[in-house]
């Protein structure tokens, strides 16, 4: 694609970030020319796909937030078998019957809307997602007509942050809704877990939100496309597995307690 | 001052020599011990050989001349490995024949039950008294000043007759069944001469057993980290022979209340 | 302060300390480590003299108290085996050297790089500032376990000095995971063109081997401590069972389960402790070969061998349990499992031999500290198949066996492996743009080398006779509690036994922590006025050699090409006229001749 089409200059020269030597119109690939990084001394077509090319930056961001999450994965994965443990461990009492004192917490039925919201948001951010990567948007970006993609996705990006507060508001409905109920933090053992769990999805879910508002301002403020889309992709990863460990966190508390 | 202490060093070093058995192992007192200290002085006996062998292998290989490098990868890489699987292979069949049958089955039903409590910074001893039955322990009822340091209920049938001591004395000969406690932190039950370990965990009650073999005085350690005074928590473990062990049981009975 | 001054002061700050350079950041790892080494250094030196010469006052502070030793377990454990031997070489020469190995200018995400540092150094600030708060540093061991972690009453220590050791590694977990991704998205996606994944060097394996265990088990630490921080403040009891007692104050609450925590912290401590010798694993076998001047015997084996045991180090970390409560049958298992991984580290093993067979190395530093690592990996090693059978842990659990154990093969061999990096790597740290790098001293390296060594076996060989008289850890006098008229106890009369062999190893402990002085002087010195190193000393063949990676050559160099792997690293060569190396990054001379002589026929 590039050299193929001459660009006309309608927007002004803009300074060159050092990073990388891209304005992200891709005009240029990122190049690093020392260390052949798809620079232009390189083969390209000796490359893998996402070794080369515009989206170089764009794999290697997502590829870091995928090894965060496989992270964060196991994070769950410690709580969750913690649960397990706690559920099915009893004692002895003072007349040597061996008890069990798990006392289920019933869930407020709020968190069934909340996770229909929260799914609902996940469809929204993929469509943002998506948009940022539509091929005649890049081209018309990449012609300098303006940035049809931000355009396009700022609906959608949008749309997905007012879901997720509204899921966190949901969720603070549900704590409320407990609490009436005398049924805190401390109360028993499954009522740990269900705050613990609910508690620490909703901090995660509260990163994701400031990660999709830096994405909002991005997408009004860089005029890189590669920024913006790294930045609604990234986002956009993050939500998707807050919102597929939500339904597994979920279905824990609605149906194994 | 170096000078002054390393010459008594050396006396003292051979006074310890003759005390302790190969390898510098405290004698052994127990039934199970005599399986247990042969498969460790075989196993040390195998790896102080193997350290010898590999360190000659090592030092004559960077003495000897340059030849070409080795190139034969089965006989270099693939046959030590199957020897060294099969070496391994076999003390791991040994070794697991050996804890099979230490712990894979409780202890004789005719064994001598005793309970064992550690806490911060002491071990207990409970034998159950006429009955054959521990009562039960609440923790409101722990009083160590009062002489009831395990919390026995006095009002309970089968507590009144439980005898409580600070020093753990067995009949030699005798299968004994010990249910370790902790009522604090987790403490570690060792007897060195009987070749015996186990953690006591709090709100757990582990079963172990053994039979001494050998009549005499033997030392108990905390070998768990349990807070300031856990190089302390000794006590005294006296093994008498089975007449004197019913004389001992009986005055211990009549001086209790 | 004129204005020339604070752009000075402004470009240090840029340039020194809150940089994204990975090289400087590497090198600010390294000093962060070498603190902390000091520091723990000293305070095992205190416990050895306690452990001695009990009435000894330690100036400034008087008497050792027993809570005091356990304090200088704690803290020297958490600092040697997080911010030393977790740090240095994985973050340190990681961020140094990995990104040129690979043919890479920068980590994937340098801003990411910078912050997992500072957050690494608060954490040890955290960790040393819990020495100063009321009723001290914690006393629980680098390992933890409730109820004694749980509860502030079960000690001093245990208040508010747990409170900051835990916050202090929830910091440095998160540090080390994010220092983890980084490295290995780096490793993916980094590459330079030719650098496939089986001509990368083993070097890189380890670092990528470890990364993948901390990015798994970092965060199940994280976890363990959100839980127990919960039981500590939040009134819950994932950890605690109900009724339990400590000191007169009875914790009523629900069914939670000391074992528990042992499970979740050793699924994270075992890797650790593969986390912590990865690293120097890989590297050992690339500086044997490259002063024997050979390929590394079986190579792909090697890159196999790494990550098998990476692999079956998360699946056997209830081998630490066998005595703690746990299921016989799981011990078994766990047995098993251990016993399993005796085998690469066995292949590993051969593979060095092979290497250095019949090679008559060069014998340079770096290369006698990776013998020593050898060495040590083999003496460590050969008690670890011992101590995975769970019927001679009913004897040598939680013994002074155990101790030696892995302070010969963890800590000794890392330590090896750190000082054979910094030995071999020194003319990489001290390059900078305005001056060539420089080597360390070879003859003061050689007394370091050969006073370390016969100090470490000193040291730790005797402690495997002290546990096998029945010498506990954690003891913080060894006389037992005297009987009426100040008769020894049973106990004291066993453990008085290994007091002699005990001042034995406390002398060796000091000379060993002495023989370090050396290498302070040799680095002090070097610093300033060593060698000046040529541009691949040691005839490596490996891409950090390039001149593009040493900045002295790359500032003054007039044009660098396009950098790319042409074959595998160590090719060395035995020819009639010597000995030839080709680096990883020179083209072909068969091909490049084959191709000028295409291009450019002569008419003959």
């Amino acid at each position: 694609m590039p050299a193929t089409i001459t660009p006309n200059k309608t927007e002004p020269e803009r300074k060159r970030r050092l990073e990388d030597h891209d304005n992200g119109s891709g005009r240029r690939p990122p190049t690093d020319k020392r260390t052949g990084g798809g620079g232009d001394g390189d083969n390209w077509n000796e490359r893998s796909r996402g070794h080369r090319g515009p989206y170089e930056r764009l794999h290697r961001y997502r590829m870091g937030i995928f090894f965060a999450l496989a992270s964060d994965l196991m994070f769950f994965v410690a709580i969750v078998s913690t649960f397990f443990v706690n559920q099915s461990t009893g004692h002895f009492d003072a007349y040597n019957h061996y008890v069990n004192e798990w006392l289920p917490t019933a869930i407020p039925p709020i968190l069934w809307l909340n996770t229909a919201i929260l799914l609902l948001s996940s469809v929204t951010m993929e469509i943002a997602r998506r948009n940022m990567f539509r091929e005649t948007d890049v081209m018309d970006e990449w012609l300098g007509l303006g940035k049809p993609i931000t355009r396009r996705a700022l609906p959608w990006l949008s749309a997905t942050i007012v879901l997720g507060m509204l899921f966190l508001a949901g969720q603070w409905v549900a704590w409320r809704q407990l609490a009436i109920q005398q049924i805190f933090f401390r109360t028993n053992q499954s009522s740990h877990f269900f705050y613990l769990i609910t508690g620490t999805h909703a901090l995660h879910l509260f990163l994701g939100i400031g990660a999709l508002l830096a994405a909002f301002t991005g997408l009004y403020v860089s005029r890189q496309l590669e920024t913006r889309q790294i930045l609604v992709d990234g986002a956009a990863w993050y939500w998707h597995a807050m919102g597929i460990l939500w339904l597994f966190l979920f279905g824990l508390l609605a149906f194994f307690q | 001052m170096i000078l002054t202490s390393t010459l008594p060093l050396v006396a003292r070093l051979h006074v310890v020599a003759a005390f302790l058995g190969p390898w510098g192992l405290p004698p052994n007192a127990s039934e199970h011990g005599l399986a247990l200290d042969h498969h460790l002085l075989l196993n040390l006996w195998i790896a102080l050989g193997l350290l010898v062998l590999i360190h000659v292998i090592l030092g004559v290989g960077l003495l000897g001349g340059r030849r070409a490098e080795p190139a034969d990868l089965w006989r270099v890489e693939y046959l030590p490995l199957a020897a060294l699987a099969i070496l391994f292979a076999f003390l791991t069949v040994k070794a697991e024949r050996l804890w099979a049958a230490a712990r894979y089955t409780g202890a004789d039903p005719a064994a001598l039950q005793v309970e064992v409590t550690g806490e911060q910074f002491a071990w207990y001893f409970r034998y159950p008294g006429p009955d054959a039955t521990f009562g039960p322990t609440r923790a409101q009822l722990v009083a160590p000043g009062e002489g009831n340091p395990l919390g026995v209920d006095p009002a309970d049938a089968h507590g009144a007759d439980d005898e409580v001591t600070s020093e753990l004395v067995l009949p030699a000969g005798r299968e004994v069944d010990l249910r370790l406690k902790a009522q604090d932190v987790i403490h570690g039950f060792s007897v060195p001469a009987m070749r015996l370990k186990q953690n006591a965990v709090p709100g757990q009650t582990i079963h172990i057993h053994f039979t001494p073999t050998t009549p005499g005085t033997y030392a108990i350690l905390c070998t768990q980290l349990c807070g300031l005074g856990h190089y302390r928590m000794n006590a005294t473990l006296r093994v008498l022979p089975p007449d004197e062990f019913a004389s001992w049981l009986a005055s211990k009975r009549r001086a209790a209340p | 302060m004129s204005p020339a001054d604070a752009t000075r002061q402004q470009s240090f700050f840029r340039s020194r300390l809150f940089t994204t350079d990975h090289r400087v950041i590497g090198v600010q790892y390294l000093v962060l480590a070498l603190v902390a080494v000091a520091i723990g250094t000293v305070l095992s030196l205190l416990m050895r003299i306690h452990l001695v010469w009990p009435d000894w006052p330690l100036p400034l502070h008087g008497p050792i108290l027993p809570e005091d030793y356990l304090a200088l377990v704690t803290i020297h454990g958490t600092i040697m085996l997080f911010f030393v031997l977790t740090t240095a070489p994985q973050a340190g020469f990681g961020n140094l050297i990995l990104p040129a190995q690979i043919g890479s200018r920068g980590m994937a995400f340098p801003f990411l790089n910078a912050a997992s540092f500072w957050m690494t150094a608060v954490a040890l600030l955290t960790l040393l500032s819990s020495t100063f708060v009321p009723g001290g540093a914690a006393i629980s061991g680098w390992t933890a376990y409730p109820p004694l972690s749980a509860i502030a009453s079960a000690g001093p220590g245990q208040a508010m000095g747990m409170d900051l050791w835990l916050a202090s590694i929830a910091l440095f977990a998160v540090a080390s995971t994010a220092s983890s991704i980084n490295i290995l998205t780096t490793i993916i996606r980094n590459r330079c063109h030719g650098m496939t994944w089986e001509r990368l060097p083993l070097t890189v394996w380890g670092w990528f081997t470890a990364a993948l265990l901390s990015v798994i088990a970092f965060s199940v630490l994280l976890a363990a401590i959100l839980l127990l921080f919960c039981d500590r403040h939040a009134g819950t009891s994932f950890f605690l069972p109900t009724g339990d007692l400590v000191n007169g104050v009875l914790h009523r609450g629900g069914d939670g389960s000391p074992l528990l925590w042992l499970h979740l912290f050793w699924f994270f401590g075992h890797p650790e402790v593969y986390i912590a010798i990865l690293p120097g694993m890989g590297l050992t076998s690339m500086v044997l070969a490259n002063f024997s001047h050979r390929r590394v015997f079986a190579y792909r084996t090697m890159i196999a061998t790494t990550l098998l045991i990476g692999f079956l180090g998360i699946l056997l970390w209830g081998h630490h349990m066998f005595v703690a409560g746990l299921n016989p049958f799981a011990s078994s298992a766990f047995s098993v499992s251990t016993m399993a991984i005796a085998l690469p580290a066995a292949a590993k093993v051969l593979s060095w031999l092979a290497t250095t067979w019949r090679s008559s190395p060069t014998y340079t530093t770096a290369m006698l500290f990776a013998l020593g690592f050898v060495s040590l990996f083999i003496t460590g090693g050969l008690t670890g198949p011992i101590l995975a059978q769970p019927i001679l842990d009913e004897y040598l659990h939680n013994t002074f066996f155990v101790v030696a154990h892995f302070h010969l093969i963890m800590a000794m061999a890392g330590i090896f492996g750190l000082y054979a990096a910094t030995y071999y790597w020194f003319p990489l740290l001290t390059a900078t743009r305005s001056h060539p790098g420089r080597l360390l001293s070879e003859p003061l390296g050689r007394w370091h080398f050969w006073l370390t060594l016969v100090g470490a076996y000193a040291t730790f060989l005797p402690m495997h006779f002290t546990g096998l008289a029945g010498e506990p850890r954690h003891y913080a006098q060894l006389t037992g509690v005297p009987g009426a008229g100040g008769a020894l106890s049973p106990a004291g009369a066993l453990l008085s036994h290994t007091l002699p062999l005990n001042l034995h190893i406390t002398y060796a402990a000091i000379f060993l922590a002495c023989a370090q002085i050396v290498f302070l002087f040799n680095l002090i010195r070097s610093l300033r006025r060593g060698v000046v190193a040529p541009p691949n000393p040691w005839q490596a063949t490996t891409l950090e050699w390039h001149p593009a990676f040493n900045p002295f050559l790359a500032a003054t160099a007039s044009h660098i090409q396009v950098i790319a792997v042409h074959r595998a690293p160590c090719h060395y060569q035995s020819s009639p006229s010597g000995e030839t190396f080709l680096p990883q990054w020179e083209p072909d001379i068969v091909v490049q001749a084959a191709l000028e002589s295409a291009i450019n026929p002569k008419p003959e």
